[in-house]
Parts: structure tokens; C-alpha cells; sequence
């Protein structure tokens, strides 16, 4: 009887585990973070992770009010390395950009204009 | 002749020299396009020159301008966007009839800069009149102010935008001069077209710089601005209106 007790205890809490795991998978989708080109970023990854809004507030400012077209913090350098290989896109189930600011829970405005889509893929696109 | 005299000669000819080479140097340093690093400066002012005798019966730009910017309509003509258009005018007397494409004047004094309660709508230090779509708030008080009624509302979502000419809904928007293409030192997407398809009755320049076509030809030959009453300054030059 002892035994066949610890036995229901043993597989009760594997079972447990496994739920448990499939709970954490399942509730919130954990960003994936693909780098599709390029060997570094523009700036460290920490530095990237915190600070990437600021730059690009900073770059915009100074590229359409008066006229620096500096490539290094440009939205369009940004997209045309971390867009997704097979859709081209950062935005999307599993867009650089969209898989993050998902799990975070930040909307993000910049897309409402700019286009998602790497450069070469809209040179190509079909009109 | 004294060692004075021959030296003082010597200086003459030097600040001589120098007077007549300083401007061929002036002009170098305009004629060289800006580097991407570099601010548009005041020292130059961009403008169109329009001579209507010579503009077809075609769209050439419209199309060229709009397949440029990606501005795209749903089949909407009241409210789609619409950054150039053809105009006809026609005289009721005589019935003299007349095309001419119109579009925003890039002018130096802008309504629509004097009316934007947010800053979105300004002028670019090289005389280019903007919209900073990421402060436009979409009143369209520009849109009102306008003399030319160059300016649209974005009324629907977009989808498929050029990298560089981000469009998007709310927000007011017009001709930008080809921003883009004129950093990059080239001419603004319309004027290439008409010089390709159509007419070739767009030019192109900086208005502040002799050796410009644009500048020699405003100096020499009548031209006219639209809505000249309101003293505007436009940067779009008419001729034969």
C-alpha cells in the first residue's frame, strides 16, 4: 500500500512539472530574438536593449527637422538587418520587433508610417 | 624703382588675384553636394522654376510624384491624397486654355507653419516646407491655410510605404520638394519625369546660387508666383501664367 502510494506521489508531480511548464510556455510567448545579418549592432547588446527608443527619437529629430541622414541610428538600418529573413518584415508573429514589444507590453507607434519591410524587398515587391 | 614701390606692386597683385579667385572657390563650395553628416544650411534656398508655355498635355509628374512617395488612393477623389496636380485654366473671353501642375510653393514666409498649433508643419533651414508627421496632431488648420490647397489629410490606414517617405493615417501631408532625393543630390522626382516624358518645363535649383540655371533664368526672364498678392516669397516660380 506504501508503495503504491509514493508511486501516485512520484507521477503526480511529474505531471505537476509538465503543466507547469506548459502553463509558462503557453500563457506568455517569449520574444524571439532572431539576428538575421550583420555580425554586431550599432551599440552594445545592453546598451541596445535600454536605450534603442532614444536613439532613434534623437536620429529622427535630426534627420527630418535638419536634413543629417546619418545611416548608424536610422529606423531604416534598424530594419534592413533585423527584418525577418522569410517575410522580410520586422513585424509579425515572430518579428524582431513585434516579438518583443509583445512580451513587454509596449506599443509601438513607428510603424503606423515608416514600412515594416526591408529595403530590398520593397525595391522587389510587385507593384 | 624703389624696393618699396616693387613690393607694394607685389601686394597689389597678390590681393588682386585673390579677389578674382575667391568666387570660383565661393562656387566650388556650392556646387558640392552635402554630405549625409551635414545639416541643410541657409546658404542654400531650393526652388522649381514652371514655364507653362511649354507644359504639355500629360501628367507625367503627377504620375512620377506619386509612384515616388507611394501615395496611393483608395478611388476617392475627394479625399484621397493628392502631393501635385494638374490645374487647367481657361480664359472665359478668349477661351485661351491652360495646364499648369501645381503643388506645395515651398514658401519662405509658409501660412501653413504660421497656423500649426504643435510645430509639426515648418520650414527647413534650405527653404523645404515639411511636415513632422511624429507632432502632427491632424487639425488640418495647414490644410486650410494654404493658398495653393496643397495640403491632404490622410484619411485611411496605409500599408506599403516607401523606406524614405513614411505616410501614415491622421497625419497631413504634401509635396516634400523630394527631400529624400535632393540630400542625395538629386532632382525632386517630378522634374526628372517631365524632362524625361514630358514637356521639359520643370527646372530644378538652389535660388540663392548664380551659376544655377534656375537662378540665371529668374534673373533674366519674366516669372510669376502664385498668389504674389499675399508676399509669400514662394520657392515655385511660374512662367507664361
Amino acid at each position: 500500500m506504501r508503495f503504491v502510494l509514493a508511486l501516485l506521489a512520484v507521477v503526480l508531480t511529474l505531471v505537476g512539472y509538465a503543466d507547469a511548464e506548459e502553463v509558462r510556455a503557453g500563457r506568455v510567448a517569449v520574444p524571439v530574438v532572431k539576428i538575421e545579418k550583420g555580425e554586431a549592432c550599432v551599440a552594445p547588446t545592453a546598451e541596445m536593449r535600454r536605450d534603442h527608443m532614444k536613439m532613434l527619437l534623437h536620429q529622427r529629430d535630426r534627420t527630418l527637422r535638419q536634413g543629417i541622414r546619418e545611416s548608424r541610428f536610422s529606423l531604416k538600418n534598424c530594419v534592413d538587418c533585423h527584418a525577418s529573413r522569410e517575410t522580410g518584415s520586422v513585424l509579425g508573429k515572430d518579428g524582431f520587433c513585434s516579438s518583443c514589444h509583445a512580451y513587454a507590453s509596449v506599443s509601438i507607434d513607428c510603424f503606423e508610417c515608416h514600412t515594416p519591410v526591408r529595403q530590398d524587398r520593397v525595391a522587389r515587391a510587385p507593384r | 624703382m624703389s624696393p618699396d614701390r616693387r613690393q607694394f606692386l607685389g601686394w597689389g597683385a597678390a590681393v588682386a588675384a585673390g579677389a578674382a579667385l575667391a568666387p570660383a572657390f565661393r562656387l566650388i563650395e556650392l556646387a558640392q553636394a552635402r554630405s549625409p553628416e551635414e545639416a541643410a544650411s541657409a546658404l542654400q534656398r531650393w526652388g522649381l522654376l514652371i514655364d507653362i508655355t511649354k507644359c504639355a498635355d500629360c501628367d507625367a509628374c503627377v504620375t512620377a510624384c506619386h509612384e515616388e512617395n507611394g501615395v496611393t488612393g483608395h478611388g476617392r477623389p475627394r479625399t484621397d491624397a493628392q502631393w501635385i496636380r494638374k490645374v487647367s485654366l481657361r480664359d472665359k473671353r478668349t477661351g485661351y486654355a491652360q495646364t499648369l501642375p501645381l503643388m506645395c510653393q515651398h514658401c519662405e514666409h509658409p501660412p501653413c507653419v504660421d497656423v500649426c498649433p504643435t510645430g509639426a508643419s515648418f520650414r527647413r533651414d534650405d527653404g523645404i516646407v515639411l511636415v513632422d508627421k511624429h507632432t502632427c496632431i491632424g487639425c488640418r488648420y495647414c490644410v486650410m491655410a494654404c493658398p495653393s490647397g496643397a495640403r491632404s489629410f490622410v484619411h485611411e490606414a496605409v500599408s506599403g510605404q516607401k523606406p524614405d517617405v513614411p505616410r501614415g493615417q491622421g497625419t497631413v501631408e504634401a509635396c516634400t520638394l523630394c527631400v529624400h532625393r535632393v540630400d542625395r543630390g538629386e532632382t525632386p522626382a517630378c522634374v526628372e519625369a517631365c524632362n524625361r516624358d514630358g514637356g521639359k518645363a520643370m527646372v530644378f535649383g538652389d535660388l540663392s546660387d548664380p551659376s544655377a540655371e534656375i537662378y540665371r533664368r529668374l534673373r533674366a526672364e519674366p516669372s510669376t508666383q502664385v498668389r504674389a498678392d499675399l508676399a509669400l516669397n514662394t520657392g515655385v516660380r511660374y512662367q507664361g501664367l
